[in-house]
């Protein structure tokens, strides 16, 4: 066994409580230096404080902290980050405007000269196999060059333990396999890394430790290069896990058509759609991938009715509905989740009882002549609450005091408890843990039996494969043609959602 | 309020006897049969129009020229006055009611059409307008309305002596006059409309979440017609009952800035309409106690506003400080 001398980082008995939550209960665990170790955990079971407390964002309430054999308390980034800690944030934060150089600087505690700068930035990016050039807009850069951004950040300040939370999510799987051989590099060098993921099969690939975190508590330390994904999951859960099923069945009439659909974004650092035709019968699940930015939001927002087009462009039933606004849509059977819950599916806000009304007003007919029936729209808040395990004290709390997990579950629950015809979901699980994410996926999975279209937008692969009957990728606003699930291999995947994006020359250099 | 006292002794005066004067003394004074009827005389059109704003406010639409509607409903409803002039039925004032809410509705509609045709940006059309709608006022009070009894005076015939027209204290003494029951009715209907109706949930999702009043099915453009048209028409209709009552006629300096007063009124009550109720006669209470100190304790004017412009400093600073201190507190806890 390790002697603590050879830990980087070693906590012990750190305790965090928030006003009627304890988030993290006597937490202790180590990292070794040039360790990969995970962090794993159902949404709410406290990583999220855990780092921020290691990175200087939180105050522990109790417990401490050693980092290279020296205490470790940091009362600010500033300190964490002198003390060698960085963190590559699951939200990045960057300014779209400005030129990744620029970026950096930003970011840095002691920025060098432009001119230095851009020497270092472009000398790491290559020692890392990380391609970047410092002289372009974030704004123009995809979501995985823009993390580049922020690992080369990280990078500048020579760090000795690195925290990365939930960083693949917007990758393709060739980006993320270029991602983890820089990881692994640098672990080899002696970083330490701090890994947080729901993909458990990321972590079998990458992480040689991992802490498991059940509701604040550690629950369990493992290898997990040992133990299955299904094993992981378990353990996380505290339960067995239950995997969607799909009854076979056979798909119906053609439910939704996009004919042709051709639709110029609305903001400047949006995709434009461009071309995009398919279909979707009753009873089928169509999924579609592709790394985010490439025209995700755009789809949904042509399909509820938020962006208007032609009106032959979108067809419901071989009715032409494109130029209806979402209300009439809805009236007619299409409805749709948009991925950004707080601000897009619902207002943060607002309690749970006025994001019911929010989008069940016609269906639900939660209004009559436009007066509002408050106890109408109680009531099916309280049915999404019930039939979907929305954690939450009442109908009456805001949007915005649910975890994410929970708040998905409740727009998730919205939009099937009123039967659509046609349901399009973007990020139906984004940030979900896997017990809710599996619920959600057999909700969607139930409504195609039923014979609901559905059409699942995700970025996240494995849901997809578990769902999808047909799985087609948009890539810079074109959408791939739709083709069967059964037998598409990972790699033919990633072509269709464009490959790597050119990374794969820089790795072949080295 | 011990800022405002300090100002006050600075300034060589007893500053608990200005105070007195200006939040006592009008409601519980010698002469508080006067005041008090002046208190709601003064509060109505400060309600009225802080009401119609607060809709918008509420929705993201910053509708900053309800001066301007408040003169053109003025307008108006006194030129429907004046062409009925000296017909005796109960007609005219219902007419002039009418003309001055349209009045004011139409001078909205000119800032709106401008945002949903061309995008331009509501708050500086609007205020705009407020510029030119005095001009109107002007060129109204010296030319097609003047009164042509008045010896070459600029201002029209008095409204108030005209009983067919005349808004008239409908409880004598008391100050009531049908624009009190209206601000009171638009309370009401406010209130409502933003609990009950559809509209009102419109109103409040588009103000905290545009993106997902869209994905609601709310349609920008018609909101932000609805909004300025309603604000303007109750402008208008404020307008209306000045020129008919309390102001008597149109004239040059017939606007006293209630429309511009009417925005921190709608921002002191926190855009609830029980809130506005209450600020419009705070505010109601300041002009009428500073007027009062002003006569009685020799305080000048320009003392009297700078002790109202720090009351509304204070009140919305600590707004600002709870309203930060709880975004502190959401980081932390995120």
């Amino acid at each position: 066994m390790r002697t603590e001398r050879d830990d980087l980082l070693t906590v012990e008995g750190l305790t965090k409580a928030y006003p009627g939550v304890v988030a993290n209960d006597g937490v202790s665990f180590s990292v070794g230096a040039g360790r990969v170790h995970a962090l794993l955990g159902e949404n709410g079971a406290g990583k999220s404080t855990l780092v921020k407390m290691i990175y200087g964002l939180v105050r522990p309430d109790a417990g401490r902290m050693r980092l290279g054999g020296r205490d470790h308390a940091p009362g600010s980034p500033h300190e964490a980050r002198t003390a060698g800690v960085a963190m590559v944030f699951q939200h990045f934060s960057l300014f779209e405007a400005l030129d990744v150089a620029e970026n950096v600087a930003l970011g840095m505690e002691a920025p060098p000269p432009r001119r230095e700068l851009s020497r270092r930035i472009a000398e790491v990016s290559r020692a890392y196999g990380l391609p970047l050039d410092p002289g372009r807009r974030v704004g123009e850069l995809s979501a995985g060059e823009r993390q580049r951004v922020e690992i080369v950040r990280c990078l500048l300040q020579d760090p000795r333990l690195l925290i990365m939370d939930e960083p693949t999510s917007v990758l393709t799987p060739q980006e993320v396999e270029i991602l983890f051989r820089t990881l692994r590099q640098l672990a080899e060098e002696g970083t330490s890394i701090l890994y947080i993921s729901h993909k458990l099969e990321e972590i079998r690939a990458l992480c040689d430790g991992a802490t498991i975190l059940r509701l604040g508590r550690v629950v369990g330390e493992c290898d997990p290069r040992d133990r299955s994904a299904r094993e992981l999951a378990e353990l996380m859960v505290g339960q067995s896990l239950h995997t969607p099923t799909r009854e076979p069945h056979e798909a119906g009439e053609v439910a939704l058509e996009a004919a042709g659909l051709t639709l110029p974004s609305a903001s400047p650092f949006g995709t434009t759609l461009r071309d995009v035709s398919v279909t979707v019968r009753r009873g089928e699940v169509l999924g579609i991938g592709g790394v985010a930015g490439n025209g995700q939001d755009e789809l949904l927002a042509a399909l509820s009715g938020e962006a208007r087009c032609a009106s032959a462009m979108v067809c419901l039933f071989g009715r032409p509905v494109g130029h209806l606004g979402p209300q009439t849509r809805r009236g007619l059977g299409l409805l749709s989740a948009p991925e950004e819950r707080l601000g897009h599916a619902a207002a943060p806000d607002m309690t749970l009882t006025e994001n019911a009304l929010l989008t069940g007003m016609l269906r639900e007919k939660l209004s009559r002549r436009g007066i509002l029936n408050w106890r109408g729209a109680r009531d099916f808040a309280e049915r999404i609450i019930e039939r979907f395990d929305v954690r939450t004290p009442g109908p009456d709390h805001a949007a915005r005091s649910l975890s994410g997990g929970n708040l998905q579950k409740f727009v998730i629950g919205r939009e099937v408890l009123q039967r659509p015809e046609v349901l399009v979901v973007n990020q139906p699980t984004w940030g979900v843990d896997a017990a809710a994410a599996a619920s959600i996926r057999q909700a969607l999975l139930d409504l195609a039996a039923r014979g609901a279209a559905v059409i699942v937008i995700s970025q996240d692969l494995d849901e997809l494969m578990e769902v999808a009957d047909r799985f087609a990728a948009l890539n810079e606003g074109r959408l791939t043609p739709p083709r069967p699930v059964r037998g598409l291999s990972v790699e033919e995947i990633g072509l269709m959602m464009g490959g790597a994006h050119g990374m794969e020359a820089a790795h072949a250099a080295q | 309020m011990i800022a405002g006292g300090a100002l006050f002794a600075l300034l060589g005066k007893d500053p608990v006897a200005a105070i007195r004067t200006i939040f006592w003394d009008p409601i519980f004074g010698e002469f508080a049969f006067y005041y008090r009827g002046q208190l709601l005389v003064k509060a109505a059109p400060l309600i009225l129009i802080a009401i119609g704003l607060s809709l918008g406010f509420r929705a993201g639409i910053w509708n900053i020229g309800a001066e301007g509607q408040y003169i053109v409903g003025a307008i108006c409803g006194a030129a429907v006055a004046l062409a009925l002039y000296p017909a005796d039925t109960r007609l005219v004032f219902p007419l002039a009611v009418i003309a001055g809410a349209a009045g004011g509705f139409l001078w909205a509609m000119i800032p709106a059409l401008l945002k949903t045709r061309f995008n331009t940006n509501e708050i500086l059309t609007s205020l705009l307008l407020v510029y030119v709608a005095e001009q109107l006022l002007a060129s109204m009070s010296l030319g097609l309305l003047r009164n042509p009894e008045g010896a070459g005076f600029p201002g029209s015939r008095n409204l108030a002596r005209y009983p067919a027209a005349a808004n008239q204290e409908l409880i004598a003494g008391t100050g009531i006059h049908w624009g009190v029951i209206a601000a009171l009715a638009a309370v009401a209907l406010a209130y409502w409309l933003l609990n009950r109706h559809r509209i009102g949930f419109h109103i409040r999702l588009a103000g905290q979440a545009p993106r997902a009043a869209r994905f609601a099915g709310v349609n920008p453009q018609a909101l932000t017609i609805f909004c300025l048209g309603v604000s303007g028409a109750l402008a208008g209709l404020a307008g209306l009952f000045e020129v008919t009552g309390p102001a008597g006629q149109i004239s040059i300096d017939f606007n006293v800035g209630y429309g511009f007063t009417a925005i921190i009124v709608a921002f002191l009550g926190r855009l609830h309409p029980v809130g506005i109720l209450l600020a419009g006669l705070l505010m109601a209470l300041t002009y009428i106690g500073g007027e009062a100190a002003q006569a009685t304790l020799g305080l000048p004017a320009a003392a009297i506003q700078a002790f109202q412009g720090m009351l509304l400093f204070f009140l919305l600073a600590v707004d600002v400080l709870t309203g930060y201190r709880l975004r502190l507190g959401r980081e932390r806890t995120a």
